[in-house]
């Protein structure tokens, strides 16, 4: 046996017999128009939703909630219409997940007001008393750090101007702690007072989650 | 023993590296069973779930497995060469450095640095340290191959080129990121085509950790704790390119229905199915290997761990193409039950295999008689019962819950709402724990028996 007595050439073979799967299942794809496909309704993240996105990467949410709807017709029923490739356009990472300790995500934007979602993330057993999702209350106690979101949606390709950024922060800083938010009961309850004012990551977490399936629902509402 | 300049410390540091991580991971999986069904031990930001999960997962993984891989492939590599390892220091240097990265590996995913991307959550200053170590692992291999003494490579000595070589593309290739800090990284690829990357690695990595070294560790130890020669030195080569060939091709079957092009899909769904093949190229090999000679099942008891363990592989890669199936995959697919199929893969065939090593292993690299092959044998059917409940368990929890999200009632609207579906695994989820315990237990007892042996006084003949 020739090979097995030359270890450059055998793994250079081995790396040859590698590459071929990995270059038409993988490597080809990443060029090829479907699996990139753009729509004009899929808007980028704003800086505040991806500071919440981050902070649902940190604390591995998509360990137990997927984020993509199977065109099954149990799974449509139970969370809306099917996942298209052209809604993930922005995503970096994808956080499709793997296991459903949780529900799916991906159409939970606008499901609940945000008043729910401050008392579930908060304390999910006030809701749910048999839930085993962790409590997450004190996402609310920490001030979001808004140092990099600049860089962030830049290095993400958003196209947003320094400016603009600020702009978002600003403003949906002014949303949620305005006294007309509709959720400022519920928002106070869980933040301390000190924050009250200011932007807690719970607040982006929030913003994110209302974020999922948005779009598509506009998209498909115009069809 | 005449073996003179071999390098054994190195081995043995990893050895007893690889049972360090081993047991920590281990607490940490229990932690995470416990919190399935109760939520009260989410008791800090560090302890919850999903930051426990990644450390669960990266700690056997990387921790254990990888260190199991390098102690086994340091021995295998000079005894199979003939040939002392060429850079012992450069090796010695692996371990400590190796040792560091587990460490803030863990460390870092505990404060939530992660990147999502399964099996390789850490951030990028460890990603390159991780790369570091491996080069230094590979420079080792092939300058120790190139000075050999013995001409011939052995089939162990494939599966370590194999590793080396397909580990180094997976790992860069899927973890090119753009840092914004030293903390935080995004990734190169975005939405459908970083599902495509990440599952190609994901399914890889634990091709080319949790299969391809580990058949190293069984055609090296299996004949060597037998006293008999492989079956088929055939069958072991059309095994190992095919396995090599089509492992690649299969790492979409993770993304089954989801947007991912389906031609993408259904390729990985062949080629799953294609890889029962050499699978059992290697199944076949190790049971016919022992023909004519089934009473070591009784009288020899690293026999017994080599072929449960090789077992778990056979039915492992019968039940992972099926349900790569689209049909079975939409019935399964994010359930327990595929938690129960990775934890037969890793509790049974990986664990069983490593195990069977060192208890080979450690009492020639130090010179010693192993403590107790009564304790070995209580470490086996420990281990054994503990899996086997752990991941029926899981099977049958992950088919109450597939069915219950599909049950609709007569007027088609949905029978359970989710959280009944969660709820109803509880039971399951406690059954899983005790598992647990009595797989943690059995691991005890193995890493006992070996700090035992090397404590014990050397053996007289010592040459």
């Amino acid at each position: 046996m020739g090979i097995t007595s030359k270890p450059v050439v055998f793994a250079l073979l081995a790396a040859v017999v590698i590459m071929i799967g990995t270059t038409v299942t993988v490597f080809i794809p990443l060029f090829m128009p479907s699996t990139q496909p753009i729509s004009p309704y899929i808007k980028p993240y704003t800086a505040v939703e991806q500071e919440g996105r981050d902070i649902y990467m940190r604390e591995g949410c998509n360990n137990c909630h997927t984020q993509t709807v199977r065109p099954l017709r149990t799974e449509v029923l139970r969370y809306g219409e099917y996942s298209k490739p052209e809604e993930f356009a922005y995503d970096r990472p994808f956080l499709w997940g793997s296991r459903r300790t949780g529900p799916d995500l991906n159409r939970v934007g606008g499901k609940y007001p945000d008043s729910w979602h401050y008392k579930h993330t908060a304390h999910p057993q006030s809701m749910f008393e048999k839930s085993n999702m962790p409590p997450y209350g004190w996402l609310a106690k920490k001030r979001l750090d808004t140092g990099y979101s600049f860089k962030k949606t830049s290095t993400l390709g958003y196209g947003y101007s320094e400016s603009e950024v600020q702009q978002q922060i600003d403003q949906y800083r002014a949303t949620v702690t305005s006294t007309s938010y509709p959720s400022k009961e519920s928002r106070d309850q869980v933040t301390p007072p000190e924050l009250q004012k200011e932007l807690t990551e719970m607040d982006a977490l929030i913003a994110y989650i209302q974020k999922l399936g948005r779009d598509v629902k506009k998209m498909e509402a115009t069809k | 023993m005449s073996d003179a300049g071999y390098n054994y410390r190195v081995v043995r540091g990893f050895a007893f590296s690889a049972l360090f991580w081993l047991v920590i991971g281990l607490v940490v999986g229990l932690w995470i069973a416990f919190e399935m069904f109760n939520p009260a031990l989410n008791l800090t930001p560090w302890l919850s779930f999903g930051r426990l999960r990644v450390v669960h997962t990266n700690g056997l993984g990387l921790g254990f497995g990888l260190a199991a891989i390098f102690a086994t492939s340091y021995y295998i590599l000079q005894r199979l060469t003939r040939t002392p390892l060429l850079f012992p220091r450069l090796a010695q240097a692996h371990l400590y450095l190796f040792n560091t990265a587990i460490a803030l590996a863990a460390i870092s995913l505990f404060a939530g640095m992660n990147t999502t991307r399964e099996y390789g959550e850490l951030e990028w200053p460890l990603d390159i340290v991780v790369v570091v170590f491996w080069v230094m692992f590979a420079i080792n291999v092939f300058g120790t191959l190139i000075k050999r003494k013995e001409k011939q490579m052995y089939i162990s000595l494939w599966y370590i080129i194999s590793m080396t070589v397909a580990i180094a593309i997976l790992y860069i290739v899927n973890n090119l990121e753009v840092p914004i800090n030293l903390f935080k990284s995004y990734t190169l690829y975005s939405g459908a085509n970083d599902a495509n990357v990440e599952w190609w690695y994901g399914h890889n990595v634990v091709g080319f950790i949790f299969t391809v070294p580990i058949l190293a560790m069984f055609y090296y130890f299996l004949p060597k704790s037998t006293g008999l020669p492989i079956y088929s030195h055939r069958l072991s080569i059309v095994s190992f390119w095919a396995l090599n060939f089509a492992y690649l091709w299969t790492g979409a079957h993770h993304l089954m229905l989801t947007p991912l092009p389906e031609w993408i899909q259904t390729v990985a769904m062949a080629f799953s199915i294609f890889l029962i093949a050499p699978s059992w190229g290697s199944v076949v090999n190790g049971y016919y290997t022992l023909q004519g000679n089934w009473d070591q099942m009784r009288t020899n008891y690293l026999t017994k761990f080599f072929i449960a363990g090789i077992t778990f592989y056979g039915l492992q890669t019968l039940q992972g193409p099926l349900q790569g199936l689209r049909t079975l995959n939409a019935f399964f697919h994010y359930t327990d039950w595929v938690v129960g199929h990775v934890h037969m893969g890793t509790m049974g065939w990986v664990t069983m295999v490593i195990s069977a090593s060192f208890y080979y292993m450690i009492p020639r690299i130090t010179n010693r008689e192993l403590f107790s092959v009564k304790l070995a044998n209580t470490h086996f059917w420990l281990i054994l019962v503990g899996q086997f409940t752990w991941t029926i368990t899981m099977w049958i929890a992950g088919i109450q819950q597939g069915a219950m999200w599909k049950a609709t009632n007569p007027d088609g609207s949905l029978m359970y709402n989710f959280l009944d579906t969660v709820t109803s695994l509880y039971p399951y989820y406690k059954i899983r724990f005790g598992a647990g315990v009595i797989y943690f237990i059995g691991i005890l007892v193995f890493a006992w028996n070996l700090i035992m042996t090397v404590r014990r006084e050397p053996n007289q003949s010592e040459a």
